[in-house]
């Protein structure tokens, strides 16, 4: 049995290399002294739904919040080696504004944290921190991004309201809302319905279907029906390790890698 | 005699049930003793002070006791009861002698000594309210504008340095220190905080800056007064001034602000954070929007409580900032409005040590004490309440 193996791309049709939106490149990662991610390189298609699952610990989150450099905040962090490309661009290459980076990769966070704020103050964030005043553009992003959050109709009415007098569904979906209101072209989401009840997690997962015709996905999840029901493509993740990449039917029904078939028919994680 | 049955859960007495008890009870009387001795403390300052700063008849507090210079007392005694009491008061001492000289078997003239003695005690009594009847109380001011003094042959001119006129003065002073180290205070405690709780990186520096702000908190008050001397008095040049006061009072204010300012923030998930940071806000502006509007409540509250409680202090401005006495309030004889800064004012803590401790003590010297006192407190008071209701105010608008 060979672990090592090379990550499985996805098949190699002749458009999705120009589809790529995300390239990663041999990439390791370290909080100080331990080693979390491995030589990963994948390729994110642009307007596709990714999947990242494996079992907890397994550098999913890690490897998410590289893509929008969450981890600088993080102290004695470092890249070993490798790099990701964003559209084209080295986003750990020194003259990379994080700022700019980060309004144009979104983050949805596994714990839902609308600010403390009305609902309407939470969508305009965004817009109010680039000095956007105007109350008429304002007006008009936060309509379009509850509508583009199907929130507009259950909320419309309290837009005066705290975010926090929500049910935590709502909250969560004010979350991509907000994320919506910055025109990201890619939207990472951390587990995203974790703390949600399946009702609630329904109505996100339907909203992240209606997303994927404007925005670039990526999606950790540790729910296998999830990954199966969202995503175009899946990436099995084990001990800091791509183990296996590719269409979600293939990961799902077909696994080359013996530990991927094991932990999607649930025999481990 | 047969003990009833005892059922599985039945009460059995033994010695842990006791220790249990007795334990609970000795926690919960420590407990009243703090409690009533806190009580006492408030019931006496408020008794005694409530003379010198309310009144019996309209408009019921003693305006000039809150707004007039602190000036010399001059009282005439009436002669009459004044003698008469001292007559007494002489008498009573022979008696005293003469019943300490007599052998342990004169029961009988002893208790007649007695006798006597508590009949003079009685007529002293009935003098002396006479005599406070009748006695003129004048402050310094006062006195001076007098058109003609009381008859000396019917009074007893006596002056008493401190005792009259109000603590006006020393009111203003102690409130334009306390709003001025609030402010010096909060600005300089609030920057370091931010800077610690959100810009500096753990490790040994961040550690060692931490216990030494932590170590200043337990440095003596009068250390920081000697301080405050030493380095805005003289090396700065300001001289005993208000601009000292404030930056000796700010400095002994700032452990407890950076501590508390630091623990506010602290508390505020990080998920405010990393919201808006994801959304492409710049590190000063989340923690501007984000950390700071919902920290604010508990860092105002714990700031003006630990400046209320600096600005009690009497030893950082006895050098820096206090005159025992001024004539002058604050804003009286400017040449040029910097002087404003750079003079030195009243304040109550102060004045309460000058008048209990510099001056010969009397009974007019009492009321002042105390009123002083009553004053301060309602003051300090003051402010701890206002910081709670601000508190409340914003937490209300901010909640999470
Ligand atoms: N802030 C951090 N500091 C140090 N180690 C971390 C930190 N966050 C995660 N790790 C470590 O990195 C590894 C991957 O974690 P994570 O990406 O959160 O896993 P997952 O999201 O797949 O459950 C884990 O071993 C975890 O202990
Ligand atoms: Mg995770």
């Amino acid at each position: 049995m060979n672990l090592a193996i090379q990550p499985e791309r996805p098949k190699p049709n002749s458009a999705s290399k120009a589809k790529a939106i995300i390239e990663t490149r041999d990439f390791s990662f370290a909080y100080g002294p331990t080693q979390a991610l491995f030589d990963i390189s994948m390729d994110i298609h642009k307007k596709e739904v990714t999947a990242l699952i494996g079992p907890s610990g397994c550098g999913k989150s890690t490897f998410l919040r590289c893509f929008n450099r969450m981890n600088d905040l993080i102290d004695n962090t470092r890249i070993l080696s490798g790099q990701i490309k964003i559209s084209g661009i080295d986003i750990y290459k020194r003259d990379v504004d994080v700022i700019e980076l980060r309004k144009h990769v979104g983050m949805v966070f596994q714990k839902s944290n609308p600010f403390p704020k009305s609902i309407y103050d939470n969508i305009a964030y965004g817009l109010r921190i680039q000095g956007i005043k105007r109350k008429s553009e304002l007006d008009e992003v936060v309509e379009r991004c509850l509508r583009g959050a199907a929130l507009w109709d259950e909320v419309k009415d309290r837009l005066g309201d705290s975010a926090l007098g929500m049910s935590g569904g709502q909250q969560q979906r004010l979350c991509i809302a907000r994320a919506l209101a910055v025109k990201p072209k890619i939207i990472l989401m951390d587990e995203p319905c974790s703390a949600l009840d399946p009702v609630a997690t329904a109505k996100v997962e339907e909203l992240i279907h209606g997303l994927k015709t404007d925005y670039t996905i990526v999606i950790v999840t540790h729910n296998m029906q999830q990954a199966a029901r969202l995503s175009d493509r899946t990436a099995f993740f084990y001990l800091g390790k791509l183990i296996e990449y590719g269409p979600t039917e293939q990961i799902f029904m077909n696994p080359e890698n013996p530990k991927t078939e094991a932990y999607v028919s649930g025999r481990f994680g | 005699m047969a003990k009833p049955k005892l059922h599985r859960f039945a009460i059995r007495s033994s010695r842990k049930k006791t220790i249990e008890v007795i334990v609970a009870n000795l926690f919960r009387l420590m407990t009243y003793c703090v409690i009533l001795a806190a009580a006492y403390l408030f019931f006496d300052i408020t008794a005694n002070g409530s003379k010198a700063v309310f009144q019996g008849k309209a408009p019921f507090i003693n305006i000039q006791f809150l707004t007039e210079k602190p000036q010399t007392l001059h009282v005439f005694e009436p002669l009459e009861p004044y003698n008469e009491i001292q007559k007494r008061r002489t008498q009573i001492l022979q008696l005293q002698s003469k019943r300490k000289a007599l052998g342990s078997n004169d029961t009988e003239q002893r208790t007649e000594y007695s006798e006597q003695i508590d009949n003079l005690q009685a007529e002293i009594e009935r003098w002396d309210a006479q005599r406070k009847a009748e006695r003129l109380k004048y402050s310094d001011d006062a006195y001076r504008a007098l058109d003609h003094t009381p008859d000396l042959s019917m009074f007893k001119h006596q002056t008493y340095a401190y005792s009259g006129g109000g603590i006006g003065p020393a009111i203003i002073g102690t409130c334009l220190l306390v709003l001025g180290s609030i402010a010096i205070a909060l600005s300089l405690g609030l920057l370091c905080a931010i800077y610690l709780s959100e810009y500096s990186r753990p490790g040994k520096t961040l550690q060692a800056i931490r216990l030494s702000i932590l170590n200043l908190s337990g440095v003596p008050s009068i250390v920081f007064g000697l301080f405050g001397f030493g380095m805005f008095v003289h090396f700065f040049g300001w001289g005993v001034s208000i601009i000292a006061g404030w930056f000796t009072l700010a400095i002994m204010a700032l452990p407890v602000i950076i501590a508390a300012s630091e623990e506010s923030m602290r508390a505020i998930p990080r998920g405010f954070r990393e919201g808006s940071l994801a959304l492409g806000a710049s590190k000063w502006t989340s923690i501007r929007t984000n950390v700071l509007p919902y920290a604010l409540p508990g860092i105002l509250t714990s700031s003006i409580m630990g400046i209320a409680r600096v600005a009690g202090e009497t030893a950082p401005i006895m050098f820096t900032a206090a005159y025992a006495l001024r004539d002058q309030l604050p804003w009286e004889g400017l040449e040029q409005p910097t002087d404003f800064f750079f003079q030195g004012v009243m304040a109550l803590p102060y004045h309460i040590y000058v008048v209990s401790s510099k001056i010969p003590q009397n009974e007019y010297t009492r009321d002042m004490q105390y009123g002083t006192a009553f004053v301060f407190l309602f003051i300090v008071g003051f402010f701890a309440l206002s910081s709670i209701l601000l508190r409340i105010h914003v937490r209300s608008k901010y909640k999470w």
